[in-house]
């Protein structure tokens, strides 16, 4: 009766450790049905980053999955035994070596192999006039976003290309973008930190007060996406929602044409105002 | 000095009727439960105290989950207590002011109490082989000073004007700034207060502690021959003395920006709800990513002060109920060295996104990465200590199992946050909330759980119940699964945390059902502590009597009666071997006492739990 116990909590016990595994990689298996999973994505580097994750990935699951059922055999097996003793040794450094050795070069080439999108998303700003190639460098971005509680501004420079005086074109919580270029912009807070966040780019960077802080994306699909405040701002932070409307090049051309046209007429310096006046 | 003569079995002596300390006065109530100067009482009082605050943060737990299951509906039971004037329905302003204070006592009033103050005081003295802690009274002061935190920390979050609501990283200008969170008056101030006794009290429990391992070892315990326990308590005492003057010295800075006007994190030109410090005439010019550098160099290191004790009492638990030596001692002790050296230079993967420079990102991602190493390396050596054992599946060992089952999921999530690049997306996403509980909750708090059940009989001479215990582990191991696995999933799908209402973005509109499932699963995790409750209490009164070593341990602590007197041991100690003796091939017993056994009158070398 006592065995009989004893070999159903031990065969319980390592079923529920058991569980960890199948149940942890069933969910990952399934969840991208759920929408569990990364949302499309819509920028030339979110491929990248998303390989990169993917590339932990398969050693993480591997390395989970092989300690994990490691660790359940100890719990099936050496929980039977209780007639002999147990091996006694306290060590071996052949087998230490060898398990540092080998995580130790997988880690550096995680590290290293993460270094270069790293490098291209937040370190490589061009500088200096804008080229046709380039049509907008961190000298010549193409806005200014202004974060503050609660809201997202977009700032499009005016003709002469600043961004103070006449002709500034700004927006509210909507910010437009043409797809297909290289969007380089300044990010700035007015009062306390932020977060600027498209999921769909996988583009996050904090708005500080006291800092322009240079961003670059490039959007390959035209629609309209959530832009989200990803820095604990406030009472109101949760519903800091922004959207970022990406337009073809032709109709951004349009649109940015047409806004400034109606701020001539309005004398206006805020969209909204603009559209209000419409009515 | 007399060598004791037991009228009565070994191990049933009650305290202090043995003694080598022929010095000892009886003690009136005040003096001995109180106000004591005794480590195993403080252990025991920050135990109790951590405990009770756990419970509270548990609740703010619930009522968090409440808020993004069901958002904007009335809260039963809680509602009433944290939003009466709303009819129990959460407010933007509350929601934010629950997970700050959430956070806060989960870090600064449980784990840290719990590992550092309750384990650390009970078995430092214990497993080392001194009488009691190198200074006493600091000991004793230390427990008080966290006392005036504990109540700071609620006086904040009923404070006029509301709560402090800027997270627990209180990051400036919303933390320094009245007009940023409105209502927010003293309740920041206050916090800021909390942290800096809070903080006082860790320093003077890490001053003793190193103090106490360095030179009060008995004769015969070298550094080398002391348990992984006592390794994971210094090296987490060590990265206290070393990191928390920096959070004390921000503290007051920041107490200065608020209170003076400082200006040290408030940038020029800043202008917050109407708020401008230039129109103010106030201080203006620093910079709010200072208080970031300053914050996290306390912060990270906090973090392996939240998780190396607990790896300590893992390797001392499995040993014990495995029946077999550490696998690899020494690599054991080198990698939470690792762990802790390394973690002093990591503390910028927090900021990745800050704006710091990103150049300086790619240093702190190889140094971050580089952490799995350590702590591979100790997942490692558990299975190797497991391989070949004789496992007996106690309560401890299930929750010290446990914690090498979580510690691997929250260790390797921890690879994506440290990568840069994917970073850039999960950054402050639910997946670093699914990673940092795994390590904290499903590793620590089990391996706290562990470590109850493992030392209660030390503590009160009585077992815990099994049964019940085994109930407490099941629905505890399973929910908490049901809880935090599931955040990996969220995060994946880009959901912010610290987010009041998610559902309103797009993106987000379809994880509610999933929030349900966690939020449903959490309620039953907290509800299932019920069966830790009445356990704990019931054990404390009728639980079974057990001798010195119920276990069959081979460390000190298990030498000395239970529970230990006033004084601890009531033989001479000389410490012939390391702490991990166990199913030594040619020897009677399967294991072997650290202590001499010559010096050990006769007595039954294993007094088996459940006969």
């Amino acid at each position: 009766m006592n065995w009989l116990k004893h070999t159903f909590e031990r065969l319980f016990y390592a079923a529920l450790f058991l569980a960890v595994p199948i149940l942890g990689v069933w969910t990952w298996v399934i969840a991208d049905d759920y929408g569990w999973w990364f949302p499309e994505y819509a920028s030339t580097y979110a491929d990248e980053i998303d390989n990169l994750f993917y590339i932990i990935m398969w050693m993480v699951a591997i390395t989970f999955v092989g300690t994990e059922v490691l660790l359940v055999w100890t719990m099936l097996v050496y929980t039977g035994k209780q007639d002999t003793p147990a091996t006694y040794t306290h060590g071996n450094h052949a087998v230490e070596l060898i398990w540092t050795a080998i995580p130790a070069g997988l880690l550096v080439f995680i590290a290293f192999s993460q270094m270069a999108a790293w490098n291209e998303v937040k370190m490589q700003m061009p500088e200096g006039a804008a080229t046709p190639e380039h049509p907008y460098t961190i000298d010549e971005p193409m806005m200014e976003v202004w974060a503050s509680q609660f809201d997202w501004r977009a700032y499009y420079p005016n003709e002469a290309g600043e961004f103070t005086g006449p002709g500034v074109v700004s927006t509210p919580y909507d910010i437009y973008v043409p797809v297909d270029t290289r969007v380089v912009f300044r990010l700035r807070s007015r009062d306390v930190l932020h977060s600027f966040f498209v999921p769909v780019f996988r583009l996050k960077q904090d708005a500080v007060p006291g800092m322009s802080i240079p961003v670059w994306f490039e959007a390959t699909k035209v629609g309209s996406y959530d832009l989200i405040c990803a820095e604990l701002c406030g009472w109101g932070h949760y519903k800091m929602a922004g959207r970022v409307h990406v337009l073809s090049r032709e109709d951004y051309a349009a649109w940015l044409k047409d806004a400034r046209e109606k701020l001539q007429d309005n004398g206006s310096s805020d969209l909204v105002a603009v559209a209000e006046d419409d009515e | 000095m007399s060598s004791p003569t037991p009228s009565h079995p070994i191990g049933l002596d009650p305290a202090g009727t043995v003694h080598i300390h022929h010095d000892h006065h009886e003690l009136g109530f005040w003096q001995k439960y109180v106000f004591s100067v005794d480590h195993k009482v403080i252990g025991i009082q920050f135990l109790f105290t951590g405990l009770f605050t756990l419970l509270l943060g548990g609740l703010m737990a619930m009522a968090i989950r409440w808020q993004l299951a069901f958002p904007w509906t009335q809260m039963p039971v809680l509602g009433q207590v944290l939003f009466p004037e709303t009819g129990g329905v959460a407010t933007p302003e509350g929601y934010t002011m629950l997970f700050t204070m959430h956070g806060t006592i989960m870090i600064f009033f449980v784990i840290i109490p719990l590992l550092t103050g309750a384990f650390g005081n009970f078995l430092i003295p214990l497993m080392i082989g001194a009488p009691d802690m190198a200074f006493p009274k600091l000991n004793m002061l230390g427990y008080w000073w966290m006392m005036p935190g504990i109540v700071l920390i609620m006086l904040a979050f009923g404070a006029e004007g509301g709560g402090p609501a800027s997270g627990w990283t209180a990051y400036p200008p919303l933390s320094t700034i009245e007009a940023a969170a409105p209502g927010s008056m003293n309740g920041q101030t206050l916090w800021l207060l909390a942290l800096t006794f809070s903080g006082v009290s860790s320093m003077m429990g890490a001053i003793n502690y190193v103090t106490t391992i360095v030179k009060m070892r008995a004769p015969g315990m070298t550094m080398f021959r002391m348990p992984l326990s006592i390794w994971g308590l210094f090296i987490a005492a060590l990265l206290q003395l070393f990191a928390l003057p920096v959070l004390t010295a921000a503290s007051f800075m920041q107490i200065f920006d608020r209170v003076f006007d400082a200006g040290f994190f408030t940038p020029a030109d800043i202008v917050i709800n109407g708020y401008s410090a230039e129109e103010a005439g106030k201080a203006a010019g620093g910079h709010p990513i200072l208080w970031q550098h300053l914050f996290w160099f306390y912060s990270h290191p906090a973090v392996y002060i939240m998780v190396v004790p607990a790896m300590g009492f893992v390797s001392d638990i499995i040993t014990v109920h495995a029946r077999k030596p550490i696998f690899g001692y020494k690599p054991m002790v080198y990698s939470i060295a690792g762990i802790a050296g390394l973690g002093f230079i990591v503390w910028g993967h927090h900021m990745f996104m800050s704006g710091m420079n990103p150049m300086v990102g790619m240093v702190f991602m190889t140094a971050t990465i580089m952490i799995a190493l350590p702590s591979a390396v100790k997942v490692f050596n558990w299975l190797g200590t497991l391989w070949g054992s004789r496992i007996r599946l106690t309560t401890p060992m299930l929750f010290a199992l446990a914690f090498v089952s979580m510690f691997i999921i929250g260790g390797l999530s921890g690879i994506w946050m440290a990568s840069t690049p994917v970073d850039i997306y999960i950054h402050d996403t639910y997946i670093v909330v699914a990673h940092f509980h795994y390590v904290v909750f499903a590793g620590s708090v089990l391996a706290i759980f562990g470590a109850v059940y493992h030392w209660f009989p030390k503590m009160f001479g009585r077992m815990m119940n099994e049964t019940l215990g085994k109930i407490h582990f099941i629905g505890t191991f399973v929910f908490t699964n049901g809880v935090f696995y599931m955040m990996h999933q969220l995060g994946l799908a880009g959901l912010m945390r610290r987010t009041a209402d998610p559902y309103a973005y797009e993106t987000y509109a379809h994880l509610q059902p999933l929030n349900e499932f966690i939020s449903i699963c959490a309620f039953a995790l907290l509800f299932w502590q019920i069966f830790f409750v009445i356990n704990l209490v019931v054990s404390m009164g009728w639980g079974k009597r057990v001798g010195r070593n119920p276990w069959g341990a081979t460390t000190l602590e298990w030498d000395a009666p239970s529970p230990p007197g006033h004084g601890n041991f009531d033989r001479q100690l000389r410490v012939v071997r390391g702490g991990y003796e166990y199913s030594k091939p040619g020897e009677e017993s399967d294991f072997l006492p650290q202590n001499d056994p010559s010096l050990v009158p006769a007595d039954p070398p294993h007094e088996p739990a459940h006969a």
